[in-house]
């Protein structure tokens, strides 16, 4: 086994790949709860690659057999049901997996530098995670699937000029068609997973050429020992294998509970109006994207031409802020140019345009955050009270979008909605300053 | 086609709720019979099979004896056992006949719920402004005529207006009865029902069973992982 092991190891850096990402990968010995949904997103990912290889094993990407094709898993498969529950459960399970770990970061200003560049890369696997499901929503080819796509792609419609020429490129056709579904497939099966498997791979080696933030915020690397290892730290292995092993366990006794008991939770996770196939004539009572686009959709359908006074004021008032606090001039001329030419725009582009934008912004927002935030602190544990009630309603008014995203958006649903995207928006673009003024408390030497 | 887009017309007739139990063979059997004689001359099941449906409803305590009875009693639009069950009436017919093919039954308790189809089935009254003759309080305009009237009986309708002067459904007045009482009327659709909840996932049973033993083996397999963890970290301080 030894010898084995020298002879790879002559031709293969074995031994090194593992020292470094493992065994003398030193981790903050200070972990908490919030350190879990790294691994675990590890795991969802190769479950889901998983199932759905066997999906596709039996799966036809045809307008004529995709539908029936699904049924056929969930009844003539042996264990097709338990491959699909675990695919279409598993993505639900994906991305509250992801939300909680970019909400860690969020918590302890693990975006902050040194580790912009691991964040980046992790919003960009959020980004291909979204296009990953989105695409695979439309392959069982029930109604909700096509009409939901139908309502998204057709969003596309609303970019002046280029608009309506792109919509046509994106599905391959005038309608959501048979071009679209197999163009879905490729994409959701072959292009796509692809990029997430590299980018995560990117997302990790990045993480360990800077090292893992904690609930601290404190950096373990600049109190080493006089053999250059970090104080605070302890390898990873064995001591977060066999930790995460524990949450992996906890976590697929959640994961398993739904699946095997609860595997549409009730409507949540798989649509009732799913269950018919594709219809082009007969659109459902009400298309809702699943749940985790909600909150985004909310943020779209907010934007109505009578919206636009209150964000032409919401954007004065950012670019006045900007102007006077900055000190270089060209800040100051953007920070008058911008809130103009948006402000113009509002009123002469239509506001189906300005609610593509707002989705579109409400999410790239998030690659900003390492420069937004201003503290001097990077752990919520010694921030003021600004930040944590700043981000206290941040992830209520998410909640909030999430859930009115799957209501029709009228009366005090549709002013609830307009109001959150307001505040949701105001998270971000006041972080600047609020996170600057926030009294910090001091940051101990060492991890507590 | 603008039939089915009112589908679950808001008259506000409240669905009455079915108590499901696929725990009870007897009852999947009577549903399933009256599937067959009376649903799938018009309606189709295409993703459904036969011989899943004698596995599974186990008409006889021997596997080969229960194919052997659906193949006899239950085969009228197939050959084989093997088939799925396809509707006996060709589509393009069923779309002169009523204007619409009728839908494909296999998923309809996972898309409608069983409350809805419990109701729904119960809910037909005489409509003389209906091609068909017949309406429903849950689906307004349905194109289905009353299949099951000999049993149920020929009912009307009643209607009030609510406070904003919109049609609601008040109550059913029974104008003919029935070769059945409505209590042996209502457990034969109960029946029908729990079918259809069957027939939307056949596998459900299977997928609880299988639940249990998977959560009890992780909550043993966690015992174990909770202890390695903390044998190796009682060296952390």
């Amino acid at each position: 086994m030894q010898s084995l092991l020298e002879w790879v190891d002559a031709r293969f850096p074995l031994l090194k790949v593992w020292n470094e990402h493992l065994a003398e990968y030193y981790a903050p010995k200070n972990f908490n709860f919030w350190y879990y949904f790294g691994s675990l997103a590890i795991l969802m990912l190769v479950l889901q690659i998983f199932s759905g290889i066997f999906l596709t094993i039996h799966y036809k990407p045809d307008v004529g057999l995709a539908f029936a094709s699904v049924e056929y898993i969930m009844r003539d498969v042996p264990w097709g049901w338990f491959i699909r529950y675990l695919h279409s459960t598993g993505a639900s399970a994906f991305f509250i997996v992801i939300y909680l770990h970019m909400f860690r970061a969020l918590l302890y200003g693990s975006h902050r530098g040194p580790r912009e560049l691991v964040w980046i890369m992790g919003m960009v696997i959020f980004v291909a995670l979204m296009a990953e499901s989105f695409m695979g929503y439309l392959l069982p080819w029930g109604n909700m699937s096509y009409w939901g796509a139908q309502v998204i792609i057709n969003l596309f419609d609303a970019i002046p000029v280029i608009g309506p020429g792109l919509s046509e490129w994106i599905r391959g056709d005038f309608v959501i068609s048979d071009a679209t579904l197999n163009r879905f497939f490729a994409f959701h099966v072959a292009a796509v997973p692809l990029v997430l498997v590299i980018l995560v791979f990117m997302h990790i080696v990045a993480l360990h050429r800077v090292g893992s933030n904690n609930p601290d915020g404190i950096e373990i690397k600049e109190n080493k020992g006089a053999d250059g290892i970090p104080l605070d730290g302890i390898p990873f292995h064995p001591y977060y294998t066999v930790k995460d092993i524990v949450a992996v366990v906890v976590f697929l006794i959640v994961l398993s509970s739904v699946l095997f008991f609860a595997p549409e939770l009730g409507g949540w996770f798989l649509e009732h109006d799913n269950f018919t196939p594709a219809n082009v004539l007969q659109t459902p009572p009400e298309i809702v994207p699943l749940w985790y686009f909600t909150p985004y959709y909310s943020i779209l359908r907010a934007c109505t031409p009578d919206y636009m006074i209150y964000l032409s004021i919401f954007v004065g008032i950012v670019g006045a802020m900007t102007l006077f606090s900055a000190r270089n001039i060209m800040v100051k001329a953007v920070a008058v140019v911008t809130p103009l030419i948006l402000i113009v725009g509002f009123y002469t582009l239509e506001a189906k345009f300005w609610g593509v934008v707002a989705m579109g912004v409400s999410i790239m927002v998030f690659f900003a955050l390492p420069w937004l935030d201003r503290s001097t602190v990077k752990s919520i544990r010694y921030r003021g009270w600004m930040y944590k009630t700043a981000l206290g309603i941040f992830v209520v008014t998410f909640l909030v979008l999430g859930y009115l995203g799957t209501q029709p958006p009228e009366g005090l649903y549709k002013a609830l909605a307009q109001i959150g995207t307001l505040i949701y928006f105001a998270f971000f673009a006041f972080m600047p300053w609020y996170s600057q003024i926030d009294k910090t408390k001091p940051v101990p030497e060492r991890v507590t | 086609m603008p039939v089915l887009s009112v589908a679950g017309g808001g008259n506000g007739h409240k669905l009455d709720p079915v108590s499901i139990d696929l725990e009870d063979k007897v009852s999947l059997q009577r549903g399933a019979t009256i599937f067959v004689n009376y649903c799938l001359s018009c309606h189709s099941a295409a993703y459904m099979r036969y011989n899943r449906l004698a596995k599974d409803l186990k008409f006889s305590d021997d596997p080969k004896e229960s194919e052997k009875f659906v193949a006899k009693n239950m085969l009228f639009a197939a050959d084989k056992i093997g088939d799925l069950m396809k509707a006996a009436m060709p589509i393009e017919d069923a779309k002169d006949w009523f204007g619409v093919a009728p839908p494909d039954l296999t998923l309809l308790a996972r898309y409608r719920g069983p409350d809805w189809i419990y109701t729904y089935l119960r809910s037909f009254y005489l409509d003389e402004k209906s091609p068909s003759g017949w309406n429903n309080t849950v689906f307004e305009n349905v194109a289905m005529p009353h299949v099951l009237y000999e049993w149920q009986g020929t009912q009307k309708a009643y209607f009030t207006k609510n406070e904003e002067g919109v049609k609601v459904f008040d109550r059913f007045e029974m104008i003919k009865s029935g070769t059945k009482s409505p209590q042996d009327f209502d457990k034969d659709m109960r029946d029908l029902t729990n079918f259809f909840v069957y027939l939307g996932e056949p596998s459900q049973l299977k997928r609880q069973r299988v639940g249990w033993y998977v959560l009890l083996f992780l909550a043993l397999f966690l015992v174990v992982t909770y202890f390695l963890k903390k044998e190796y970290w009682k060296d952390v301080h």
